[in-house]
């Protein structure tokens, strides 16, 4: 028994009849991508049109981008079959593959259409706005946001302070940012990460705020 | 929300956070407890708390749970 044959024994039907029909060859199985293409496009439509608020796209240009991205989801399923455990359903593990891909082609998507955002040049008018600081009670929170700027210019590493600029500061989507920095979403994130961390103890250590981050009073 | 609980949630660390390899490595499976109200985040406490977190995979997190529960209807 290969492995494929294997994970189909222990599967739902349905997952197992997919997995039977994308790896039984000849016309069944092209029958099968062909069906497994429809329902990727369904999802990935509907899901840049969720997405759509934030893509600021309509028309062909939306539809043009779910083509892409089932069509790319496509590609990696038929490829990757073989790694299916048959953790959660067929269809569900294959949405994710599609999910994935609308994701990456979002991060492009605004990538191309807003070049001129600034990735470098910190504008720190910005942060009070950034966090919903009211600014007709500024006088309570100007010291805080003070404290928060010195703690980035003088704790954080000059990788961690460029990707909080540019996420914090200046609004630029984490995954269009792994795109700018040619790096991947897990070590961008890793970066913010330690860098929250790192200004969290910066503000407790200088009574900021106490050390479960609420107010002080 | 105010600027003070925004920046508290923006600053929180949690050190279960599994990072996003991890979550979306195991993605489909999470969704599909929480579809199921089956104790996704008693299960995957580390994947919870990615989401909680992290911008980008929870959009992917509400895409495929929207996915499938629209498979379900």
């Amino acid at each position: 028994m290969d492995e494929i044959s294997a994970t189909r024994a222990c599967l739902d039907a349905e997952s197992g009849e997919w997995l039977r029909v994308l790896t039984c060859g000849g016309a069944e199985q092209e029958a099968a991508v062909g069906r497994l293409h429809g329902l990727l496009l369904r999802i990935a439509r509907n899901e840049v049109r969720r997405r759509g608020v934030q893509l600021r796209v309509t028309g062909p240009e939306l539809d043009d981008l779910a083509y892409q991205a089932a069509a790319d989801a496509l590609l990696a399923i038929t490829s990757k079959i073989g790694e299916f455990r048959g953790e959660s359903r067929f269809t569900t593990w294959a949405y994710k593959f599609v999910i994935l891909e609308v994701s990456v082609k979002v991060g492009r998507h605004f990538w191309r259409r807003c070049p001129a955002v600034p990735f470098e040049g910190a504008d720190w008018e910005r942060l009070p706005d950034r966090f919903g600081f009211d600014p007709a009670r500024e006088s309570e929170w100007r010291d805080l946001l003070a404290a928060l700027r010195r703690a980035v210019q003088e704790k954080l590493t000059e990788r961690q302070r460029r990707i909080f600029v540019a996420i914090v500061l200046n609004g630029v989507p984490l995954d269009a940012l792994v795109l700018q920095l040619g790096s991947n979403r897990n070590a961008i994130y890793k970066t913010m990460f330690e860098a929250r961390r790192k200004l969290r103890a910066a503000l407790v250590a200088n009574g900021y705020v106490d050390s479960d981050l609420s107010r002080r009073s | 929300m105010n600027g003070w609980a925004e920046l508290d949630r923006f600053l929180h660390t949690d050190p279960q956070d599994v990072g996003c390899d991890k979550a979306m490595a195991m993605l489909h499976v999470y969704v599909e407890l929480v579809a199921q109200e089956a104790g996704a985040e008693q299960r995957y406490p580390g994947i919870a708390a990615h989401l909680r977190a992290c911008g980008p995979c929870s959009e992917d997190f509400e895409g495929l749970l929207a996915a499938v529960c629209g498979q379900l209807d």
